[in-house]
């Protein structure tokens, strides 16, 4: 099947007074129709970064660089005119944010908003009466209950869990093919997060849309994703199924990361894996393999050359010199390229 | 465990705050629980349920209400000068944001060192500067560190920072506020890892708060569960994820995301309808009957008393 999405080679800097910020660094990923892809990483690795640039929201100093493609349904986006793009942001591809405090304008009511996106992209000539039936209908979807009465409120008269419903109302009322989601439930109590991610899911099977999920809690991956995608440093280090990146995992930085964090379901009380050190600077990155600084099972080619993308089937791809056949790979503790251990 | 001295005795501790136009905010309503020496207890709970206004409440940070906190015997709230600086070298502090939480005019060597100084630790400029430099060995910086201000830091170092300016004074006792909800994932397995080593150096009583579940039943020994300014469960931290009794612990359980695919799709979940309500105006009775699903017509006009419903795990609930 046609992904819906195709990343190829997407470089963004931003160009500070301190030098070239390298944000994101050549990454390559599709985007299959009606599934959910996660990117996962720390702060500062580039994944909100290659959000905005499918949104075109990529502002100075940053710059999407020469020789990067995305293409939408076959179209590169990124030669889109201005009034394509108003087209296409929020008709073809919408987005929810983690605050929605802040994202909501708090000067206008519940219901303008989400009938503003909807009038933006009126083919149809939707009178506003219907518009609005439309907003109803859309904010008894995302769970609101009293729909009419919420559509005369403002964002501060709800709670933390409703104003996400609402984001999500906005989002969805053009239908669209493509939503990201940017940290959508990290600002929310476990409970309320449990209730946004459970309407997403059933939002998605009802509409069928594609979701890109960014976060870092990686249970809400785990429940969410059917794609995997994880990034450090402005490159994509390894991505593949659910599955495969949970269970399999081949990259040292995946490894590290799925280890540190102790499972409530568990009733071990080791010590959980750490990953040493801070993420390197992005104005001088590594030349080698950037993870290398704080990899345990670092060699000397890592920090000289790049590592290239391995394919391990299935779409399973992982960038780690460990995958090469010649690595000395017995001390790892998960297993690496077509080599075998414990 | 019950036969270990206790440190730290709460009972019936209430914090309100007045809400205006006559309200009354009961952040913390008739708390109690005890903390013995050398364990770890953790506070969980949705925000806005009292579990920081609580742990300050405990170590005097804020005045309370009602009820009383008795640390070693002492009354917490009615110290001398005298007794309050002795308190204050035995109990320390981590904060949640480690931007917020340091002086940023200072040297990292000052921040850690205004301790030992205010309580006189030190004989000299050259012990100070030993101590101070040990005690950035233990939190993994090091001495080129100490001269550095604080900005030059990340997130995960300032927050070893804080630690090591808790821990210069040789506490007994170390409250945790959320002291790893603004690192990445892959930092705050260091700062557990290294406050987990701590604590089994020095034998610390530790009281940590987070609403992070499961990195709280990876440090504690027993967790208390509170919801609206009410504690509801108090039991060993495996009891309490392998039997939870009150149902809001088991919503509240259920409602963690677990990092494993097939686990994550098989286990039963159970979803909690609605929102806390406003603790400016709780419902009568049990504060989460509103939401229950076991709710039953007792539960709207008593409130539940916290009873030991098997050895050592304590529940507010009408079930039992």
């Amino acid at each position: 099947m046609e992904p819906l999405v195709h990343i190829n080679n997407l470089s963004v800097s931003y160009f500070t007074y301190a030098g070239e910020v390298q944000s994101v660094r050549g990454i390559s990923f599709n985007i299959e129709k009606g599934k959910t892809t996660a990117l996962v990483g720390e702060s500062g690795c580039g994944k909100s970064v290659t959000s905005k640039s499918l949104l075109g929201l990529i502002e100075k100093p940053g710059v999407i660089k020469q020789g990067s493609e995305i293409l939408y349904e076959g179209k590169n986006i990124l030669e889109f005119t201005e009034k394509e793009w108003l087209h296409f942001r929020g008709k073809e591809c919408s987005m929810i944010f983690q605050d929605a405090l802040v994202s909501l304008n708090p000067t206008m009511m519940i219901g303008k908003q989400i009938m503003e996106n909807l009038q933006n992209h009126n083919k149809d000539n939707l009178p506003t009466g219907e518009i609005r039936r439309k907003a109803k209908e859309m904010l008894d979807l995302v769970g609101i209950p009293d729909a009419e009465a919420c559509l005369n409120k403002y964002p501060h008269e709800l709670s933390g869990g409703m104003r996400q419903r609402v984001m999500i109302a906005t989002a969805l009322i053009t239908n669209p093919k493509l939503l990201i989601a940017d940290e959508p439930t990290t600002a929310l109590d476990v409970t309320i997060q449990a209730q946004i991610l459970e309407l997403m899911k059933e939002l998605q099977k009802k509409l069928g849309m594609a979701i890109i999920m960014i976060t870092h809690d990686l249970g809400v991956v785990a429940d969410m994703a059917d794609e995997i995608v994880v990034m450090y440093a402005g490159k994509i280090v390894e991505k593949g199924s659910n599955e495969e990146i949970f269970y399999n995992p081949r990259h040292p930085y995946t490894w590290a990361l799925m280890n540190s964090v102790p499972r409530l379901d568990l009733d071990s009380k080791q010590e959980l894996v750490t990953i040493e050190g801070t993420i390197p600077d992005m104005i001088q990155p590594p030349k080698g393999c950037a993870f290398c600084s704080r990899c345990p099972y670092a060699m000397n080619i890592c920090a000289q050359h790049m590592p290239q993308n391995t394919d391990l089937g299935d779409g399973h791809q992982v960038a780690c010199w460990l995958t090469d056949p010649r690595a000395d790979v017995s001390h790892v503790p998960f297993l690496t390229g077509g080599a075998v251990n414990v | 465990m019950s036969n270990r001295p206790v440190d730290l005795e709460v009972k019936n501790l209430c914090k309100y705050y007045n809400a205006g136009r006559k309200r009354v905010l009961k952040a913390v309503d008739d708390v109690s629980f005890v903390i013995y020496k050398g364990e770890t207890l953790g506070i969980v709970g949705e925000s806005g349920c009292g579990k920081t206004t609580c742990g300050k409440t405990c170590i005097g940070m804020l005045e309370k209400t009602g009820g009383t906190v008795t640390y070693q015997g002492k009354d917490v709230h009615s110290l001398s000068k005298q007794e309050r600086f002795d308190f204050s070298g035995k109990v320390q502090m981590i904060f949640q944001d480690p931007y917020a939480s340091l002086d940023p005019h200072q040297k990292v060597y000052d921040i850690v060192a205004e301790g030992i100084r205010i309580h006189k630790l030190a004989k000299d400029k050259a012990q100070e500067e030993r101590m101070v430099l040990e005690l950035l060995d233990m939190v993994g910086l090091n001495a080129e560190h100490a001269m550095r201000n604080v900005h030059e830091f990340s997130g995960g170092q300032r927050q070893r920072i804080g630690i090591a300016r808790a821990l210069a004074v040789e506490p007994e006792f170390l409250f945790c506020d959320e002291p790893i909800s603004a690192l990445d994932v892959s930092i705050q397995a260091q700062i557990i890892n290294l406050l987990m080593k701590l604590q089994k150096q020095r034998e610390l009583t530790m009281l940590f708060i987070a609403h992070d579940l499961s990195m709280v039943k990876h440090i504690s020994d027993r967790i208390a569960v509170m919801y609206l300014g009410n504690l509801v469960e108090l039991a060993n931290s495996a009891d309490l994820y392998k039997n939870p009794l009150h149902p809001y612990t088991g919503a509240l359980l259920s409602a963690v995301p677990i990092a494993d695919p097939k686990a994550s799709r098989q286990r039963q979940k159970v979803m909690l309808t609605g929102d806390v309500p406003s603790p400016v105006n709780p419902p009568a009775g049990c504060r989460f009957s509103g939401r229950c699903s076991r709710c039953m017509d007792v539960c709207s006009q008593k409130k539940p008393e916290l009873k030991e419903v098997e050895p050592g795990h304590f529940v507010a609930c009408h079930l039992y």
